[in-house]
């Protein structure tokens, strides 16, 4: 892999700020975006813009192709077995919604239970607890050790044929964890019920393959896998989807609509009401191909070294304490620093040109089990390298010798 | 102690901060300005003195001293806290109505204005409107 050649491709990446090389760490929050997908969205607002699915003439033909050449991207690359199991939505947040949503509304009822875990982003907790406060349901958590790792034993004691959903997160975001979402999967499904797996933090890593996880759903965000905002996919299991209710209604949704009675078009667009983001959605191919291109054992072997690396370094620093020490880990670094709050700690690297996230990362319950206030993270894409790891240790030594 | 109004002690902040030109040196003087703030009792550090929309955690007490309006404010955060101390000597021992005119431009001129943006989650801005808020109530308070 041509770290420098990537490099590159990345505009964003190119910049000082404070008059310093950027150092962008912040990769969790959202990636930057190649060159090609930034002129991709353009040549689509030059030439070819213009509503989908609705025209006759040849510009709607050619968008609502590329539109849709998107979705076939997806199904290849996550081994959907069907075209329309590929649904698009805003981003994993809207995914998840949907799925709380529809499929709650089909298939829970008053003293059903539904199974998040500890490490879940409030993405994954909220709309379950609204779900929950509608249908007079139950959530359960799925506690976890003081390294991040989650308690599987506990899991297999919380299923049972109440259990109707299981939502757990595939890569944690707060920290770094990846947990065994093939073995939850098979025991969800022993007790009946269906599993949501939330993506957002394992899509910009591995490649996902829907088929060999056996998940009923999954939903990522494009602005993590070097995409645009605004666009997401969620993918779900066709006997499921055909039978959830639509969540929005609206146009492009329908088959036929009477007053006295409308019926819903069929999948994937019953669950895409109105006109849809077009441009984002055409350059979300563009920027899977760019990563394709890179390769996802390339990125996996790369991202394991920086990780590595990091976590060596990380350790030699005193007064530091990683918090997420799991044994499978993505490339996310999250540690608290003794006498140090993280904005703090956050506030100075921002000035030396480094860029973490500091704070509870959307995910409380996290910071209330290892009690801390926050956490300062680093988190890594393949475009990083060992000298921004260097460069964030010797800021941090400088943060720590600022405060004594 | 003679008192000063809020556009002398502005002044003086902005002398201070002149001298220092590298952020290192203005961080650090702002951190000790936090170090010398009294900590707050820790009694005092409830919900209801929490200022919302903060990173860190920031506590803020107002109290009437007369005719005048008195702070008392604390944050976990050391820079944080740097900031708050600043505000709480401009604001504090002034009248509820030199409180609301307050000018409050000598944030831009030392040089760390992105502190008080709105959408910066330290709060310091949050900060600024609670305790125009709080003066506001006890100049209706005065009033009535
Ligand atoms: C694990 C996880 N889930 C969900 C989300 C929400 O993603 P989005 O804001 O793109 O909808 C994020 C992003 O912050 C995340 O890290």
């Amino acid at each position: 892999m041509d770290i420098e050649a990537i490099r590159k491709d990345f505009p964003a990446l190119q910049q000082k700020v404070y008059d310093k090389p950027l150092i962008y760490l912040d990769n969790a929050a959202t990636s930057q975006k190649p060159q090609v997908v930034i002129d991709r969205i353009t040549q689509y607002y030059q030439r070819e813009n213009s509503n989908v699915h609705r025209g006759v003439h040849f510009l709607s033909q050619t968008a609502t192709d590329h539109y849709e050449a998107t979705r076939t991207r997806v199904q290849q690359l996550i081994r959907a077995e069907k075209l329309h199991e590929v649904i698009y939505t805003k981003g994993t947040t809207e995914g998840i919604n949907l799925v709380a949503y529809s499929f709650g509304e089909k298939y829970v009822n008053e003293g059903d239970e539904i199974i998040i875990s500890q490490m879940e982003h409030h993405s994954n907790i909220v709309p379950w607890q609204m779900l929950a406060s509608r249908k007079g349901a139950t959530v359960k958590v799925i506690p976890m050790d003081e390294t991040g790792t989650l308690d599987l034993e506990a899991y297999r004691k919380l299923l049972s044929d109440r259990t109707k959903m299981v939502a757990v997160t595939h890569v944690s975001n707060s920290l770094g964890t990846i947990n065994p979402i093939q073995q939850m999967v098979a025991d969800a499904h022993a007790v009946g019920a269906a599993v949501l797996v939330d993506g957002a933090q394992a899509a910009p890593h591995m490649q996902i393959d829907v088929k060999a996880l056996d998940v009923d759903f999954y939903v990522f965000s494009g602005h993590k896998v070097f995409g645009p905002t605004g666009i997401g996919i969620l993918y779900g299991k066709e006997k499921w989807l055909t039978d959830m209710p639509p969540y929005m209604g609206g146009g492009d949704m329908i088959e036929l609509v009477r007053f006295d009675k409308t019926t819903y078009a069929g999948l994937p667009h019953k669950f895409e009401a109105g006109t849809p983001n077009i441009a984002d959605t055409i350059a979300l191919s563009t920027a899977l191909e760019y990563v394709e291109s890179v390769g996802y054992q390339a990125i996996a072997d790369y991202e394991a070294e920086l990780l590595a690396y990091g976590t060596e370094k990380l350790r030699s620093i005193d007064g530091i304490k990683l918090i997420g020490t799991a044994e499978d880990k993505a490339s996310v670094l999250s540690f608290v620093m003794e006498g140090i709050h993280p904005y703090d700690a956050g506030t100075l690297l921002d000035r030396m040109g480094i860029a973490v996230r500091t704070g509870h990362h959307c995910t409380q319950p996290v910071m209330q089990f290892f009690d801390v206030p926050g956490t300062i993270r680093a988190s890594f894409a393949f475009y990083n390298t060992k000298e921004e790891i260097d460069k964030l240790i010797a800021g941090l030594q400088k943060v720590k010798e600022f405060f004594v | 102690m003679e008192r000063r109004d809020i556009q002398e002690i502005a002044a003086e902040i902005i002398d201070e901060f002149a001298f220092l030109d590298d952020w290192m040196d203005k961080y650090q003087h702002i951190i000790d300005l936090g170090k010398s703030l009294p900590p707050l009792d820790e009694a005092h550090k409830t919900d209801e003195n929490i200022v919302r929309g903060c990173q860190s955690q920031v506590w803020l007490v107002p109290s009437l001293d007369g005719s005048q309006v008195v702070f008392h404010a604390d944050s976990d955060a050391f820079i944080t806290k740097g900031l708050i101390a600043l505000l709480v000597r401009v604001f504090s021992g002034h009248t509820p109505e030199e409180v609301l005119n307050a000018d409050l431009t000598f944030i831009d001129q030392i040089g760390i204005r992105e502190h008080l943006s709105p959408t910066r989650s330290n709060g310091l801005n949050a900060m600024v409107k609670k305790m125009k808020m709080y003066a506001l109530a006890y100049q209706a308070m005065n009033k009535s």
